[in-house]
């Protein structure tokens, strides 16, 4: 059985693209032959700068022959509907079979495909896969039409027998035609040769110095880089991604050690290591003892006879220009810091828009000042180093070194707050506040750090939610949804209890001040505050209740439902009111969604979370989710799941009761009229769960709660075997079904059990 | 490196370059007499990388970016500098090839410099255009742009030209081993008047830098902004069919003078910080509109279309 090698030689492809582009080559080029019939034993895809290959071993040199029978029309048939059906299978009407069926003599086409030679299939399904490549971006060159990631050189493609003899596969795309011809490394072995196998292909490629498998280009660099490190007791900074890249951009890589000019390595480590990374391409190596950064590795694409010393040098000097560039940012940023306490930065945070419609980063740090200043209690850390914090943190973005690598903004924040002498709060949260921005980064737990977190990123939700641009399907330009993680991890990492309706209502207040503002200098401005409450103000009475039952309902009742009902006597400011409040539980269900998604991960099923959203306070995430918890835990017992169960059972006995007498049994069950062993035993299961529940309740353990619930499933269970709750006699009626109503409040204590599915 | 082979002041290596690509069949022509940020600017490159007429020029353009002004003080960075623009219609096979051979030919040794092309693809926004190529990269350093032209005010190239670019300076600077660019000889240092880089440029940056910062007169930037834009839609606008010569004559590239205007007098206003975030992207639109209703004039005409 032949192999096929296929090698689309090319211009430099980006480093970025290769890995998907020959997993891309494989997929396309296999299925289009199996499809065709053409099985294979094994496939192996790989990329370098300038090729992509493919090898299949052990390809069926033909296609198998098919034959497929198919049943016509009666030989009386119409004469339409029998060349109807010629037309359909493609045959002629001397080739139908006539045979006796039960409904008598019927047409059969027998259409027979015979396999094809591997060549012609292997042609087809390459040329293909070339026009119609799947590169994020392809381009055109010269004067031809053909699309490729950057101008194609040459097409090999070979067929190898059992003997070892290539066949060239007769392909032409657009006038590239496939030979058994490629090149070597672009300039230390540039000579064509043609070759007769993959065997054949990855030798001489070696001899010509080009390694074709880029892990092992990496593996190469990885150990050469270790290796020089150890060498001179340092310790190669591990960047997977810069591996990866720096594999992508070189046949033959050679590793060369350099020296950082020791003015430089009094620079901040992360500076250093991102200068390198971002505009050279370098590893770090860093000492293990002090952790600073003190040499540097690059890989070249090729040996020299100098050992690399004049690629080393000038890598050298290149590193030294950029180098001077971050010490002189560095340094102008500490005199800032020092002397003048980072003032300036602040006053060009003025100009500085953070949205059009949401005003200056100026404004939006006084919002987040003041929103810190009020969550501080909430979080146990201090309001003034909470504020003071919040006015610092930001100022960084107008120094230069963050204008210059926007990706260390809050670490430089913390150095200069430092070189500035603020407090280690302080410099900590200019570091942490952006936390988390994943959903596996470190969540900070510093009071303060978490308090402008906090204030940060409720601010940016509020702000965006008030102009409307929230995320809508796969868009999130402004990264809400990430926000709202951030927010609820916070939160709940940290076991804060929040009210998250009073927080944004707060940080509506500030996101208010500056619209007006914003409205005051730009009158046609898109948002319109004043129109927006004007509106608001035209609600009627009873749509006004109507929102205050809905904030009851999801257990949102706040301070500012309280104010509401005060305040009723001033229209504008019920409005402004209510403006705020449908803003604010919009966005809690927002918040919600996201908490969903967020303890789907855990293992918690969504009808868990919305029983305990029924329940009151659903605003505070952190008893929201300690709810949750409880009763995801206490279902995966058997006395939990059999509990909920037993909980329907009365509920729905009791809820037509209800419905049908029209009246509500929670006058309490009285144990005297309890008939039967059953029912004394039920009464001394809730009594005894009683006496737990209330404390552990009080001290919001919900897995006492749950587990005090759970213990009273084997007296239900044998309630329900024993007793008829719909009895004739009307007093034991009652009681019972009061007794199902005092089950009833037992079990709803912790999540409404009602919304659990099954 | 031979001794011979290494050149020995900046003209040097624009004179190599000039003479390399002449001898490849490009025409050299000369710099475009207008302020333009970068030699993309050029008509040469901008218009003629449109239509289907074949087309092979180099040229050095001066470009100014007036943000980039450090009175001179700066090692690398100029407010005018040197571009050395090659394009060729349609581009050929082995440019990439023609390309090294220019690295040769101002004495870089390829066989101890570590060259690379490095993923980069350019987009101007206020000319609408973009390709996709690299940055090349001798030792780490980027020494030129390589671009596949693919759209240029908002019309397909077809055929493709390639466009190579270099920094003059930087490369220079590389070539002769020069730390601050106003060290750099301009003119052969065993000359009898030998002229750094900074004889002949350290006191117009300085003075550009304080005119683009603080002294251009911003009101009258913007007056003539406006007025570029409307005569470049004047002219435009004008019928084809001149009455006087009796034929058609388009006039695409005084029109495209106009659009270049906008363009050097927007990046001025961008030097004295009066534009804001917002305004910003609305200006380059505007210009990028010119450089379309230029590129849509030229399209029409005998240079794009090979008619006669």
């Amino acid at each position: 059985m032949p192999d096929l090698l296929i090698e689309l030689f090319s211009e430099e492809i980006p480093a970025r693209m290769q890995a998907r582009a020959a997993q891309d080559l494989k997929a396309k080029v296999t299925d289009g032959l199996v499809e065709a019939g053409l099985t294979y034993a094994h496939a192996g895809a790989f990329a370098t700068p300038r090729r992509l290959v493919l090898t299949l071993e052990g390809l069926l040199a033909h296609s198998p022959t098919t034959r497929e029978e198919r049943k016509g029309p009666k030989v009386d048939a119409p004469e339409k509907a029998i060349e109807g059906f010629l037309r359909g299978a493609g045959v002629a009407r001397e080739d139908l079979e006539e045979r006796e069926d039960k409904k008598g003599r019927t047409y059969y086409a027998v259409i027979e495909k015979p396999g094809r030679p591997a060549p012609e299939i292997v042609a087809e399904v390459l040329e293909a896969t070339i026009r119609n490549f799947p590169w994020p971006k392809s381009m055109r060159w010269g004067a031809g039409s053909l699309r490729w990631v950057r101008p194609l050189h040459r097409i090999l493609c070979i067929l190898t027998n059992d003997a070892g003899e290539a066949e060239v596969v007769p392909l032409d795309v657009d006038g590239f035609t496939a030979g058994d011809v490629t090149e070597g490394h672009r300039f230390m072995a540039p000579e064509p040769f043609s070759v007769t196998s993959f065997e054949d292909y990855a030798a001489k490629l070696k001899r010509a110095k080009v390694m074709l498998d880029p892990e092992e280009r990496a593996e190469a660099i990885w150990n050469d880089a270790t290796n020089a490190a150890f060498a001179a007791g340092l310790e190669v900074v591990e960047d997977r991604g810069l591996l990866a890249e720096v594999a992508g951009l070189v046949e033959w890589p050679v590793v060369l050690m350099g020296e950082i000019g020791a003015e430089f390595l009094e620079l901040p480590p992360e500076v250093l290591m991102t200068s390198m990374k971002e505009h050279q391409k370098f590893f770090s190596l860093r000492n293990p003892k002090t952790g600073r950064i003190e040499r540097f590795v690059t890989v070249a694409n090729r040996e020299t006879a100098d050992n690399g010393a004049t690629i080393l040098a000038g890598n050298q000097k290149v590193l030294a220009a950029r180098l001077s560039d971050a010490k002189f940012f560095w340094e102008n940023d500490l005199r800032i810091a020092k002397d003048l306490a980072m003032a300036p930065w602040l006053d060009q945070l003025a100009h500085v828009t953070f949205h059009n419609k949401l005003g200056s980063q100026k404004a939006r740090i006084e919002r987040i000042a003041a929103l810190a200043r009020e969550i501080a209690p909430e979080v146990g850390a201090d309001a003034d180093l909470a504020e003071q914090a919040a006015r610092t943190v930001k100022a960084d973005l107008s120094s230069e070194m963050v204008g210059e690598f926007p990706e260390l903004q809050g670490l430089m924040g913390r150095y200069y707050s430092e070189a500035a002498g603020l407090s280690p709060e302080v410099a900590a949260a200019c570091e942490e506040h952006y936390s988390p921005l994943g959903p596996s980064d470190a969540v900070p737990s510093a009071p303060v750090s978490v308090a402008v977190a906090l204030a940060d990123k409720l601010d940016t939700l509020t702000g965006f939610w008030a102009i409307d641009e929230k995320p809508t399907g796969s868009k999130d330009p402004f990264a809400l949804r990430r926000a709202a993680l951030g927010v609820i991890r916070l939160l709940v990492q940290n076991e804060i209890s929040l009210s998250l309706i009073d927080a944004c209502i707060s940080a509506q207040f500030g996101v208010d001040t500056t619209l007006m503002d914003l409205e005051k200098a730009n009158p046609n401005s898109p948002i319109n505050l004043r129109k927006r409450y004007a509106e608001a103000a035209q609600i009627e009475e009873k749509d006004l209740r109507k929102i205050e039952v809905k904030a009851i309902d999801k257990g949102a009742l706040s301070t500012a439902i309280k104010n509401l009902r005060k305040l009723t006597e001033r229209p504008d400011q019920v409005a402004e009111k209510l403006v705020e409040l449908r803003l604010a539980e919009d966005l809690l269900a927002f918040f919600h969604d996201r908490l969903k998604v967020h303890l789907k991960g855990e293992g918690v099923r969504h009808d868990v979370i919305d029983a305990c959203l029924a329940m009151p306070q659903a605003d505070d995430l952190t008893l929201l989710v300690k709810r949750a918890r409880a009763l995801q835990a206490v279902l995966s017992t058997e006395d939990g799941e059999n509990l909920v169960q037993g909980f329907k059972r009365a509920n729905n006995i009791l809820t037509q009761a209800e419905e049908k007498d029209g009246v509500e049994y929670s006058f309490g069950a009285d144990r005297k009229f309890a008939e039967t062993e059953a029912e004394t035993a039920l009464f001394d299961a809730l009594d005894a769960a009683d006496a737990k529940i209330g404390p552990a309740m009080a001290s919001e353990d919900f897995p006492a709660a749950m587990g005090a619930m759970a213990a009273i499933r084997p007296e239900l269970d044998a309630f329900f075997e024993a007793v008829q709750v719909n009895t004739d006699n009307e007093i034991l009626r009652r009681n019972r079904l009061n007794l199902l109503s005092r089950i009833r409040t037992v079990c709803l204590q912790v999540a409404d059990l009602t919304r659990l599915e099954g | 490196m031979d001794n011979r082979d290494t050149p020995q002041s900046f003209q040097e290596i624009i004179l190599r370059l000039q003479a390399y690509w002449a001898s490849k069949g490009c025409a050299v022509l000369q710099p475009y007499d207008m302020e333009v940020g970068a030699g993309t600017f050029h008509p040469a490159t901008t218009l003629r990388a449109l239509g289907s007429q074949p087309w092979a020029a180099a040229y050095v353009q001066p470009s100014r970016r007036p943000t980039d002004g450090r009175y001179g003080e700066n090692p690398n960075r100029l407010q005018h500098y040197y571009q050395y623009q090659v394009i060729i219609k349609p581009s050929p096979r082995d440019l990439q090839e023609l390309y090294l051979g220019s690295l040769r030919a101002i004495g870089i040794d390829l066989e101890l410099h570590d060259v690379r092309f490095v993923e980069d693809d350019w987009e101007s926004p206020t000319l609408g255009a973009w390709g996709l190529g690299w940055e090349v990269w001798c030792d780490g350093m980027e020494v030129s742009q390589f671009t596949y032209f693919q759209q240029v005010g908002g019309h397909d190239c077809a055929p493709v030209s390639g466009e190579l670019t270099y920094g003059l300076e930087r490369l220079a600077m590389y070539v002769l081993g020069i730390d601050h660019v106003m060290e750099m000889p301009f003119n052969d240092p065993s000359a009898p008047i030998p002229l750094s880089y900074g004889d002949v440029f350290r006191q117009t940056e300085e003075e550009y830098s304080r005119h683009n910062f603080d002294h251009a007169s911003t009101e009258m930037l913007l007056r003539h902004f406006e007025d570029a834009e409307a005569e470049c839609q004047k002219l435009l606008e004008a019928p084809a069919d001149d009455p006087k010569m009796q034929r058609r004559i388009v006039m695409a590239h005084p029109a495209y003078d106009q659009c270049i205007k906008a363009s050097h007098l927007f990046n001025l206003l961008d030097a004295r910080g009066v534009i804001s975030v917002t305004e910003r992207q609305a200006y380059i639109g505007r210009v990028r509109a010119l450089a379309k209703m230029c590129a849509d004039a030229f399209v029409t005409t005998p240079a794009a279309t090979g008619a006669a």
